[in-house]
């Protein structure tokens, strides 16, 4: 299992090279950064000693890959390949454009993330087994259909239809919850039912008839049938059996996105006013803060990988005829 | 000539693949596994439903994407036609009423009265009341009796929609007694049955039935926007009704153009990483595997970031303000495209994987036909299904994506009508007093119809090509990193 998780974790390094490749070519290659400070700074009064000071603000006045007039080791290391790619390894992420760090920022900035990712993911998560389960109890039935009906419905809402709905219903009819905003502590609660509430019910449509089509495989299987041969109840059938061996394929689903979590709601936290790292995000697009963009792209490749080997653990914990070798 | 046509990029690009999909059609009809899954899709009643809907909005859509430019006016002593820099479209000019009937701000549906009061002369004296509106209710000469005018135009709208209706479906009953030979009353009275062998192609009724409904809410529609604002006006005095026709065209062509990209990418490097194996094999599976480990709304916005760059930094390439919004909208689908066709690659590789070792390939191997023979005759057409079913799910995904990166600010040009940025300009409208529910309400009804029926007609295609396949695992995945 050791040897396993090692092995696993030296094949993500060529991708997380691959990743900071990709977001090199992309933020420094295909635009030079003479044109992004020639955007940034308004096309119309630039001057090219605005440009350079731009550039040399934000370390950007180096060579691309190769400084051919720096002496020994630093041919290779004073460059923007080496300044703002390479060190992203050692969770270095250099300084946004309004000169805050970029790291300690995204330090502070989880908590809340989490403080509204977690209770979705684990509420979601329970809702949509629990409804799906309840569809499959009563298959065949009109409820059933019915049900189903209502999933494909609310899969085909956009999102942004909930949030704003549930804001506006909840938050300004019905008064219930502030409409915005965040507070530490246990006063965050009043702040974070809202969201959570809104996108627990905005996920149920696609993933309820997801694991409905699952349960449904299991159960026309024999174990099913000698299971109620035996006499257990519908209920016990469908939670001591059919649950247990429809969880691989839920698991490829769900534990991917563990990690994910850290990184926040995009949409929801910017409607809720959440300074988490959804909305951190939301603001540096707005803001073309490409520093900051770089980094969650890579801090979220390396979470993407690690959701993906906590995924293949956990088939070991579910499955028995799963080996890690 | 009174115009000019004018073809920008995406109208060829739509229009090529309306010919793609006849040729794929044709492609359908002569292999017979496929003809009869497609059998199978049109007994559907829902699957037919939903594809008379898609069917009126890819018309909305095709309407909209026959561009020109008007010419103007003669000037004194100029010989030269000028035409004007604004593009318009066949819908433009269908539709002239609502776009060119703007009032000043907001105005409710159906509204006979502007939605905020303004300061008057009347008689001599100041007064603050609503105005009355410039086209809404206009012709009226008494507001009041604005209930019973709807309701003469709503009568006589849906006496036109069904007229309308009638006439389609007595000629394609028609058509259908020709085509089998047999007795207009007999088609007739065999198309309304519902499961008899006469009828079995298409489920007729299905279809019938959505387009008396389709008709009558057109008849109707049109009818009330002879006078009014069916669907109210937005902040600057717009019809919603107009936008929101005119966002249809958007979120087609993000469902449709981003195919272009993905089917390519996927068919052919899923094809050799499957077939070749070893170095090839390698290589592609990696390359896969970084694109996918980024988040994909990430991945879209460091592009779009990027490509708005180029796009600044470049204004002489763009010689109308409608050619920049149509050059992002490509670029748009482009980086979709770019960041989406590692799903299906995974997938026709692995199918690839099973399919070569199957006889026929080893036969054909060893008769020594060529790698690449063996691929396009025996690999590809049994891939086929693959990537109908991919390219039918994923449309509808597209179109809501579409929507929430407008809101984000990294979708379409904002001066391109989308559902994404009606829905963006709406937002803040309901904390207005009293509320002004009618954009968001108009992109709602719209895209829950547009998404709906896509998402109903994808399943019963996933249903008929392969049913067996756990189709919702791809797209599950996607959807939560999205």
């Amino acid at each position: 299992m050791i040897a396993y998780i090692i092995r696993r974790l030296l094949y993500a390094i060529p991708i997380l090279i691959g990743v900071n490749l990709i977001t090199f070519l992309l933020f420094f290659v295909v635009n030079s950064p003479d044109d992004i400070a020639r955007m940034q700074l308004g096309a119309k009064r630039v001057t090219p000693e605005a440009i350079e000071k731009w550039k040399a603000e934000r370390g950007y006045d180096k060579p691309l890959v190769w400084n051919a007039d720096a002496p020994g080791v630093a041919k290779a290391t004073d460059t923007i390949l080496f300044d703002k790619s390479v060190r992203m390894f050692a969770l270095d992420f250099g300084r946004a454009d309004d000169g805050r760090d970029i790291a300690l920022e995204i330090k502070s900035r989880m908590g809340p993330s989490l403080a509204i990712a977690i209770p979705t993911f684990i509420l979601g998560l329970f809702v949509t087994v629990s409804f799906a389960l309840l569809l499959v109890f009563f298959r065949n039935t009109a409820l059933d259909v019915g049900g189903v009906v209502l999933c494909v419905a609310a899969m085909s809402i956009s999102g942004l239809f909930y949030i704003i709905g549930g804001q506006y219903l909840v938050s300004k009819v019905w008064n219930l919850v502030p409409i915005s905003g965040y507070s530490g502590g246990l006063d965050a609660g009043k702040f974070l039912v809202l969201p959570v509430l809104i996108s627990v019910i905005g996920g149920i449509g696609a993933s309820a008839r997801w694991y409905r089509t699952l349960f449904l495989e299991e159960i026309n299987k024999d174990y099913v049938r000698t299971a109620r041969a035996k006499g257990l109840s519908e209920l016990r059938v469908l939670f001591r059996h059919v649950l247990k061996n429809a969880m691989i394929p839920i698991l490829t689903g769900v534990v991917v996105v563990i990690p994910l979590l850290f990184m926040g709601s995009l949409l929801l936290e910017s409607f809720f006013g959440i300074p988490g790292l959804g909305s951190y995000t939301i603001d540096a697009i707005g803001s073309q803060d490409f520093a900051v963009v770089r980094s969650m792209v890579f801090i979220g490749s390396v979470l993407y990988i690690v959701g993906l080997l906590l995924t293949d653990i956990s088939y070991t914990l579910v499955d028995p005829r799963v080996r890690l070798n | 000539m009174d115009f000019k046509p004018l073809l920008l990029w995406s109208d060829i690009l739509l229009w090529a693949m309306v010919a793609g999909c006849i040729a794929l059609a044709v492609y359908c009809r002569r292999q017979d596994y496929l003809r009869r899954a497609w059998r199978r899709v049109g007994e559907s009643g829902v699957a037919m439903a939903s594809a008379t809907i898609l069917a009126a909005f890819v018309s909305v859509g095709l309407l909209d994407s026959l561009h020109y430019q008007p010419r103007l006016p003669a000037q004194e002593g100029s010989t030269e036609a000028q035409y004007a820099p604004e593009v318009l479209s066949v819908l433009d000019a269908l539709v002239a009423d609502l776009r060119l009937n703007k009032e000043k701000t907001y105005s409710a549906p159906l509204a006979t009265h502007a939605f905020a009061k303004e300061t008057m002369e009347r008689d001599g004296v100041q007064t603050r009341d609503y105005p009355r509106l410039k086209w809404g209710g206009a012709h009226l000469d008494d507001v009041a009796g604005r209930d019973s005018d709807l309701a003469r135009r709503a009568l006589s709208g849906a006496f036109y929609g069904l007229l309308l209706w009638a006439a389609v479906v007595g000629v394609a009953v028609g058509c259908m007694a020709l085509a089998r030979g047999a007795a207009y009353g007999a088609t007739c009275r065999t198309v309304w049955r519902p499961d008899t062998a006469a009828t079995r192609p298409i489920a007729w009724r299905a279809v019938f039935a959505t387009l008396a409904v389709l008709c009558v809410i057109g008849g109707i529609t049109a009818a009330w926007s002879g006078g009014y604002h069916v669907f109210g006006t937005d902040k600057v005095g717009q019809d919603v009704l107009y936008l929101s026709l005119k966002s249809v065209r958007t979120a087609l062509l993000i469902g449709t153009l981003t195919t272009l990209v993905t089917l390519p990418l996927a068919v052919a490097l899923g094809l050799i990483a499957g077939f070749r194996g070893g170095w090839w094999d390698d290589a592609i599976q990696y390359l896969y595997t970084v694109l996918n480990s980024i988040p994909g709304v990430l991945l879209i916005a460091a592009m779009v970031l990027m490509m708005q760059v180029i796009i600044d930094t470049h204004p002489e390439w763009f010689e109308t303000a409608a050619e920049r919004a149509d050059a992002r909208l490509l670029a748009l689908c482009f980086i979709l495209g770019l960041t989406s066709w590692t799903g299906l690659c995974r997938l026709l590789r692995a199918e690839t994987l099973k399919l070569r070792e199957l006889d026929y390939v080893q036969a054909a191997r060893a008769f020594g036909v060529g790698d690449a023979r063996i691929m396009a005759r025996h690999i590809l057409p049994n891939l086929m299904h693959i990537v109908l079913i991919a390219l039918v799910m994923d449309f509808s995904g597209l179109v809501l994506s579409e929507a929430v990166l407008s809101y984000i600010g990294i979708g379409v040009d904002s001066s391109m009508n989308s559902f994404g940025t009606m829905i963006n300009a709406a937002r803040l409208e309901l904390s207005r007093e009293p509320v002004v529910w009618w954009s968001l309400a108009a992109a709602f009804v719209l895209m829950l119809a547009l998404v709906l029926a896509a998402n109903l007609f994808a399943d019963a295609v996933r249903d008929a090509f392969d049913p067996r396949f756990q189709w919702r695992a791809r797209r599950i995945v996607k959807k939560v990193t999205a």
